[in-house]
């Protein structure tokens, strides 16, 4: 593996991996001059080079500004392929946890009305939804019933009580994915799934319940149904075990398939196979239906969550109105339309770490957004904020209306664990007001503030590069983690 | 060197793994994956598993055998801490393997393992010993 890449500065906050040898489109990297710096010290420019090897690769390998070394593809990378074009599809530009993603609730509450039941909020919600690792659900579903989760999504949820049917919209693709063939998920994957939905997972997942502390655009926090003070619920998990499932089955078949193509790729990590390829078609049909898997495992948590509320302060639904504002996923690959040289063309477009940011009057923003754009949730570490932000023309025409999905980390965790070493995080993080239960210890050390990129700088850069527009910022009061 | 060692990744867990033959390279290496995810001093050997796996490329094999075994965990349950690796090399490989399924009332998990990449895998031959490198995503 050629361990260069040269990097040209184009502005402020866009830097440019010009073509090279086995490149087929130059890199573009979103950056201010201190964040390119600390990407250097790692090998994301790196990862980002080798994206453009992808045969059917359009315009640009890209990273928003929350770019991180990961494996095949950087975290933050974006890249879209045209299948008219011997596009291919990669496993690894998704991701093993295939819909990881976030979803934001508000409420008719504000602070006094929380304050003195904190705790007691915190533990029930503990206690209500299953965290941890190897956690599991007090769902137990046969396969025949998963099957119809992976095919049907959040209306599988609905009509199984979880939930209403106005959360349909609220989720990105209504909350189900078309194409999804649940033939095409493995045995393996299929026996993982049944007794995991409904569960947080561990890691970097987690349920937070933020107040809204600013408002950046008052109309469009307005029809979001933000607004300052109020109290709301943030979820950040994903596909779970099916999932992850999903892409080591096609990782491993990619394999095969990257040699039959002839495809000639700088990381195995990248393996791929051409969209239109039996293999292409197969991997898409059980990606799709490992996202239905994780949209209805974050609309099961938020019908616990609202459950847990109703009880504890003793609320009708009406009282706490604890209303989806939207569901975003960051780990997924889409077939969306974009003009390319005049063109109109369907792309497959790979988002790993990267959030699908629509403006206003784009025909696949909800009707209840139409006049403003989706939101786009950009969860901070549990120290520091988190931002609600609104996608933006430019980032249509630049990034495939692509953008940031959080801060992104800085340090490992083996790092970050003896970083922690002779402090406790959890009195830390109580000094600032922020209370957090978490099943490891361990956890709290690897997912402090320290190990993560500064959130504030992250959507800053994404605003002033054009990408996306803040809108709120979020304060954690309460987090619960695995 | 060590059986294995940490290597430095951002987001996820990386190891270097030695070992005397391909055979005590892949037990190492197998360990090392178990190591990551729970307390292994609480672990008994109980059962014992045969594997099997097909495969011509070294390093895919190694690949491959450690996903194997992350789904005796994730999939079976099977928290395994004993690895003989009878043989491996580019006719695949068959090992047993040895441990007990998970009670989370005696056993400690460390943390979730999603699975095994490919990213910046190799398994190399150095004189007398063989050395492997590989990132779990975690």
């Amino acid at each position: 593996m050629a361990e260069e890449y040269s990097l040209k500065k184009i502005d402020n906050y866009r830097w440019e991996i010009p073509k090279s040898e086995g490149m087929r489109v130059p890199g573009l990297l979103y950056a201010d001059e201190k964040m390119i710096k600390t990407v250097q010290r790692d090998r994301t420019p790196l990862q980002v080079r080798n994206v453009a090897y992808l045969p059917g690769i359009v315009n640009y390998s890209l990273a928003m500004p929350d770019m991180h070394w990961g494996y095949g593809f950087c975290i933050g990378g974006v890249a879209a392929t045209d299948p008219d074009e011997g596009g291919v599809i990669s496993p690894g530009g998704i991701g093993f946890d295939i819909n990881c993603g976030v979803r934001l609730m508000r409420t008719n509450l504000t602070l006094p009305d929380i304050k003195s039941k904190l705790y007691n909020l915190l533990s029930a919600l503990f206690n209500n939804i299953p965290c941890g690792v190897g956690c599991t659900s007090s769902l137990r579903l046969s396969f025949h019933e998963l099957k119809k989760v992976l095919k049907d999504g959040v209306k599988w949820a609905i009509k199984n009580g979880y939930g209403v049917e106005d959360d349909l919209e609220r989720t990105e693709e209504y909350g189900a994915m078309a194409g999804a063939d649940p033939e095409r998920v493995s045995e393996r994957a299929l026996k993982r799934g049944k007794n995991q939905l409904g569960t947080l997972g561990s890691g970097n997942h987690f349920l937070e319940i933020d107040l809204v502390e600013k408002i950046y655009l008052p109309g469009i926090a307005e029809v979001f149904g933000l607004k300052k003070n109020q109290i709301a619920v943030v979820v950040h998990c994903g596909s779970r075990g099916l999932g992850y499932q999903v892409c080591d089955d096609y990782l491993a078949r990619m394999r095969r398939a990257t040699d039959k193509y002839k495809i000639s790729l700088p990381d195995k990590q990248l393996s791929c196979t051409p969209i239109s390829s039996p293999e292409g078609k197969d991997y898409f049909g059980a990606m799709a239906s490992a996202a239905n898997y994780a949209w209805t495992n974050r609309q099961i948590i938020m019908h616990w969550t609202r459950e847990t509320f109703q009880k504890i302060l003793n609320l009708s639904p009406k009282e706490l109105k604890m209303d989806l504002v939207y569901d975003v996923c960051h780990n997924i690959g889409k077939f969306e339309d974009y003009v390319v040289n005049g063109k109109k063309r369907k792309l497959f477009v790979h988002r790993k770490g990267a959030t699908r940011a629509f403006p206003a009057h784009h025909p696949q923003v909800p009707r209840i957004y139409q006049s403003v754009g989706q939101p786009v949730l950009v969860p901070g570490d549990m120290g520091t904020s988190s931002y609600v932000m609104v996608g933006t023309d430019l980032a249509i025409k630049e990034t495939w209306g692509s953008t940031c999905h959080g801060a992104g980390r800085v340090m490992s965790r083996s790092k970050a664990v003896k970083a922690a070493k002779g402090r406790s995080i959890q009195k830390e993080l109580e000094d600032k007001g922020i209370l957090i239960l978490a099943k490891g210890r361990r956890t709290i050390a690897e997912e402090m503030s320290d190990a993560y990129k500064d959130v504030d700088e992250v959507v800053e850069i994404v605003e002033k590069a054009g990408l996306s527009r803040r809108v709120a910022r979020l304060k954690p009061l309460g987090v619960i983690k695995g | 060197m060590k059986k294995y060692e940490f290597i430095n990744h951002t987001a996820d867990i990386g190891i270097k793994i030695g070992g005397g033959s391909l055979n005590e390279l892949f037990e190492n290496a197998a360990y090392a994956l178990f190591d990551i995810i729970a307390e292994l001093n609480k672990v008994r050997v109980k059962d014992f598993i045969k594997v099997k796996i097909e495969g011509e490329k070294i390093d895919e094999l190694l690949a491959d055998w450690l996903r194997e075994l992350l789904y005796k965990f994730n999939g079976e349950g099977y928290l395994l801490k004993k690895f003989k690796v009878e043989r491996a090399g580019e006719k695949g490989l068959e090992a047993e393997v040895g441990g007990e399924k998970l009670d989370l009332a005696q056993h400690s998990l460390k943390r979730e393992v999603k699975a095994v990449t490919y990213h910046g895998l190799t398994v190399k031959r150095r004189d007398k010993r063989w050395e492997a490198q590989i990132i779990f995503d975690v």
